[in-house]
């Protein structure tokens, strides 16, 4: 029944080989032969003898950059923190803005909210989201046209998160660069709005394809618009079949209590 | 490829290795990451590193998504659309694909 297992082919670990010839010398005095010794004989640059020995180490180490090492970290500080945080990212003028005021006014009254909101240049959006129960923090990004885990890092720093179950990003208007960079959140959400192409979906599949969440934003002016939210969906639907999609107004409250029913389940689970 | 380098070096350390002699990366289709764009990186910043004179080899990952409705596994094929040959779903659960990593090393030594 139980046959003995062959033995190895294989050259133990420490095995000279003879490059030119093929012969093994050392732990061994099998010579190799076949496609072996040639595959091993040409990985080797060989000693004026011709005789050297390979190690061939499978290391399997991922290349994590410096942002996803970080993003890590951020990850672990906020979910240590027992607070949910999330990406906010779409093309400039989707109305992530808006979104963020209405839904501190409304949701963030009875559960705790803090905002990071990146641009390029000005204090505009940290003005218009900054209220009394909800602390803000404005990145000015110079350039740079996305967040990355570090300036999150500093940014969450400098804002007091004591209480805040809820921390929102608010990333730089722009559906390309935004979706390599992992900020350490626990959603990624994108909006798309109604003043938008149905088919930007198809046309920035990689933001898409990260989603947690879609925000069809502005529905209220989409029959105004002539814009087709059947069309959206099924354009979102095959880019991102793994992300809920919730449509909004954050002027008419459409679909808030949704979105607010979203947050509290991802707050339930920090 | 400067990570990778260093990540390369320490390896080789923890080997006793002084020098590498081939360098094996698994790279998957949809990491966003350009071969020509690293290979040109490699050429500029190996031969002043520990990978000089080493050969560069790319194992790429296709990319697979499995399909909840067949409990099956399928090859993605090019783009960001993953349809079921099967049965024709649509699929956003990527089993491969996405990885970018240093595969294998092989450390050359001096007899």
């Amino acid at each position: 029944m139980n046959n003995p297992t062959p033995p190895p082919t294989l050259p133990e670990p420490g095995v000279r080989i003879n490059a030119l010839t093929g012969a093994a010398t050392g732990g061994s005095s099998r010579a190799l032969s076949g496609p072996l010794s040639a595959e091993i004989a040409a990985a080797l640059t060989a000693s004026p003898s011709g005789e050297v020995s390979v190690r061939a180490v499978d290391v399997n180490i991922p290349l994590l950059e410096k942002n996803d090492i970080l993003a890590e970290r951020n990850r672990g500080y906020f979910l240590g923190r027992g607070l949910a945080a999330l990406n906010l990212v779409s093309s400039p003028g989707a109305g992530k803005t808006t979104l963020l005021e209405r839904t501190l006014d409304e949701f963030g009254l009875r559960t705790k909210c803090a905002v990071l909101v990146g641009d390029l240049e000005t204090d505009n959006d940290g003005q218009r989201l900054s209220r009394p129960h909800a602390p803000v923090a404005q990145i000015t990004t110079g350039h740079v046209c996305h967040l990355d885990a570090g300036m999150i890092a500093r940014a969450a720093q400098s804002i007091n998160l004591d209480g805040v179950r809820v921390l929102f990003i608010e990333n730089v208007g722009n559906l390309v660069c935004p979706a390599s960079f992992d900020l350490g959140e626990q959603a990624r959400v994108v909006l798309l709005s109604t003043t938008e192409g149905e088919d930007k979906p198809l046309k920035y599949p990689p933001i898409f394809k990260s989603a947690h969440l879609v925000l069809l934003t502005k529905v209220d002016v989409a029959d105004v618009l002539g814009f087709k939210r059947d069309v959206a969906v099924a354009n979102i639907r095959r880019v991102a079949p793994q992300a809920r999609i919730i449509q909004v107004s954050s002027r008419t409250g459409e679909g808030m209590t949704e979105w607010y029913d979203y947050l509290r389940a991802l707050a339930a689970q920090a | 490829m400067e990570s990778a380098l260093d990540a390369i070096r320490r390896e080789a350390g923890a080997h006793g290795a002084t020098r590498v002699s081939r360098i094996v990366l698994r790279i998957g289709t949809l990491a966003g990451v350009d071969e020509d764009a690293l290979r040109f990186a490699y050429e500029a910043l190996a031969p002043s590193s520990i990978a000089a004179g080493a050969v560069l080899e790319i194992e790429t990952v296709p990319a697979r998504a499995h399909c909840a409705a067949c409990a099956r596994d399928f090859g993605a094929g090019r783009g960001f659309i993953f349809t079921c040959p099967a049965c024709g779903g649509l699929s956003g659960d990527i089993r491969a694909g996405r990885e970018l990593g240093i595969a294998r090393l092989e450390f050359p030594d001096s007899p």
